[in-house]
């Protein structure tokens, strides 16, 4: 199981999430778009082998939503940050690694 | 003082081991070396790619064909599911496509020379509240339309096909009706693998594991050959085929699909005597079982909630399949897990497949299979073998073409499906 930071509520378990797929798509206005354009918007979604970020909600806790950098191959956690503030870089997988490690130690 | 086997060196002991067991059986298909050339690459050496392989050499008389696959043979979905095999579909284009699929099944055994351990011990799906039984009625009506076995189950109907059911009415989550299709059932998933293998091997087909593909040749639209980690492969057309890593090869190739890929987790029981014949599902509660011939309970889990390639999934997953499992068995609570693992399964939002042309000429993929693709081997590779032999889509396959999340036209089976794929 995931332990997922919360930036409102602090670490906790998956369990107490919903996941919300690719971070930071906006919404764009449907009538300036070709169907096929609108059908991207509607149906793709970044899908990586590395470190994705994705949006999750804190259902069970502060019921807010928050982005979160997150590994689709080794499942580290990354930096969360706040949707509308500027996107942390995707972490360099080694550096976080020792993050988590002293996360666990 | 006698000599025992203990006192022996350990080579000693293999030698003698070794000289009493059966001699291992020849290889199942030739080991090649990778040619400069096919008329067909198929990217992906699952049971979709390989019996892909062997229709395009079998129906369409091909047979410089290439399987090209990353790990080894059927090491990814193909080893991992749970087996279930059916073709109850809600959908016209659904129950079309699985239904083929069903009936080519029937005869698979026969038709590659090969067993499988195909059981025809029907399938159960479970409805357990009132809009779950609405929905399950309307599937049931939807199949007698379509022309595919059904039939609708009372609880205590349900009890007699399957006496270890608890159908206590003061339960979570309890049985309120059912539908049956009594020639659903299950087959020894590797072997199903193994004899689209040897077939295709037997037909000329080349397969080429440990091999991965890094990159297309794409020259005006049109791809050329594949670039692998064994040198580059010239292809008159390719057949991407690779489940959960398909979004990673349409981008290679330049676009984009509706994919995410997620884990799906499976388990089973050490081997327990026969309890079980019928393979029962339920979607509501996320849990799908059957017994194996040889006697463990295989069972399957939800999928977990986000994007992965790490082929594991969170045990808090199998703590909740298990759960709504012993509610429904109470049998069950004497068993133990013996083994739980992980697939990534490709997830399209109409939780349909995607099979037909690319925005790139000569380029086929199938894929899109999400939780539910092991029933679908045989019609899936029937009808990809038919796309890439011939330049357009099979009857079967055309509503599922990737333009379909264009035109609006999705064919949505999560309702009929629900996880339990």
């Amino acid at each position: 199981m995931l332990n997922i930071p919360c930036p409102y509520c602090g670490l906790r378990n998956e369990t107490e999430f919903h996941y919300g797929a690719e971070a930071g798509v906006g919404y764009p206005d449907p009538n300036t778009l070709s169907d096929s354009e609108w059908a991207k918007y509607l149906h793709i979604r970044a899908n990586p082998k590395g470190w994705l970020p994705e949006r999750w909600v804190h259902f069970a806790g502060c019921g807010r939503w928050f982005n979160l950098w997150r590994n689709t191959v080794t499942h580290e956690i990354g930096p969360a940050y706040l949707p509308f503030t500027t996107q942390p870089k995707a972490p360099d997988p080694d550096s976080n690694r020792d993050r988590m490690e002293g996360a666990k130690a | 003082m006698t000599h025992t086997k203990d006192t022996l060196s350990p080579g000693a002991i293999g030698r003698r081991r070794a000289a009493t067991l059966p001699e291992q059986p020849p290889q199942l298909w030739k080991s090649v070396k990778p040619k400069k050339a096919y008329d067909v690459v198929i990217v992906g050496g699952g049971g979709h790619g390989l019996a892909t392989a062997y229709y395009l050499a079998k129906n369409h008389g091909l047979s410089n064909i290439a399987v090209i696959e990353k790990g080894w043979l059927a090491g990814g979905n193909t080893a991992r599911n749970t087996t279930i095999i059916r073709s109850n579909y809600l959908w016209d284009e659904s129950g079309a496509i699985y239904e083929h699929s069903l009936k080519l099944w029937e005869t698979l055994e026969e038709d590659l020379g090969y067993e499988m351990f195909f059981s025809q011990r029907g399938v159960l799906t479970l409805a357990h509240s009132v809009s779950d039984l609405r929905s399950k009625r309307r599937n049931f009506y939807a199949n007698a339309l379509n022309g595919i076995d059904s039939e609708w189950l009372t609880p205590e109907e349900v009890k007699k096909l399957v006496p270890i059911i608890n159908i206590s009415p003061d339960v979570r989550y309890p049985v309120l009706g059912a539908t049956y299709q009594p020639r659903g059932g299950i087959a020894k998933h590797d072997w199903v693998a193994w004899g689209y293998a040897k077939a295709a091997s037997d037909l000329g087909v080349d397969i080429i594991q440990g091999t991965e593909v890094t990159g297309f040749d794409i020259r005006n639209n049109k791809v050329e050959g594949v670039h692998t980690s064994q040198g580059s492969i010239a292809a008159g057309k390719v057949g991407l085929v690779a489940a959960g890593h398909s979004s990673i090869l349409a981008n290679l190739a330049g676009f984009s699909i509706p994919i995410q890929s997620r884990p799906l987790q499976a388990l089973v029981s050490p081997l327990l005597e026969q309890v079980l014949d019928t393979v029962v599902m339920s979607g509501a509660v996320h849990v799908y079982v059957s017994q194996a011939h040889k006697g463990e309970l295989v069972m399957g889990a939800g999928t977990d909630a986000f994007n992965s390639y790490a082929q594991r999934g969170g045990f808090h997953v199998i703590e909740h399949q298990l759960a709504s499992a012993l509610e429904l068995f109470p049998i069950f609570s004497r068993a133990q897990v013996l083994r739980t693992w992980g697939g990534i399964v490709d997830i399209a939002p109409d939780a349909s497949p995607i099979i037909g042309l690319t925005p790139v000429e000569n380029l086929f993929i199938n894929t899109g299979w999400g939780t539910g693709g092991f029933k679908a081997t045989p019609g899936s590779g029937w009808v990809m073998a038919h796309t890439i032999a011939n330049g357009t889509p099979h009857e079967l396959n055309k509503p599922f073409a990737l333009e379909r999340f264009v035109t609006g036209h999705l064919i949505d089976e999560h309702g009929a499906a629900g996880v339990a794929h």
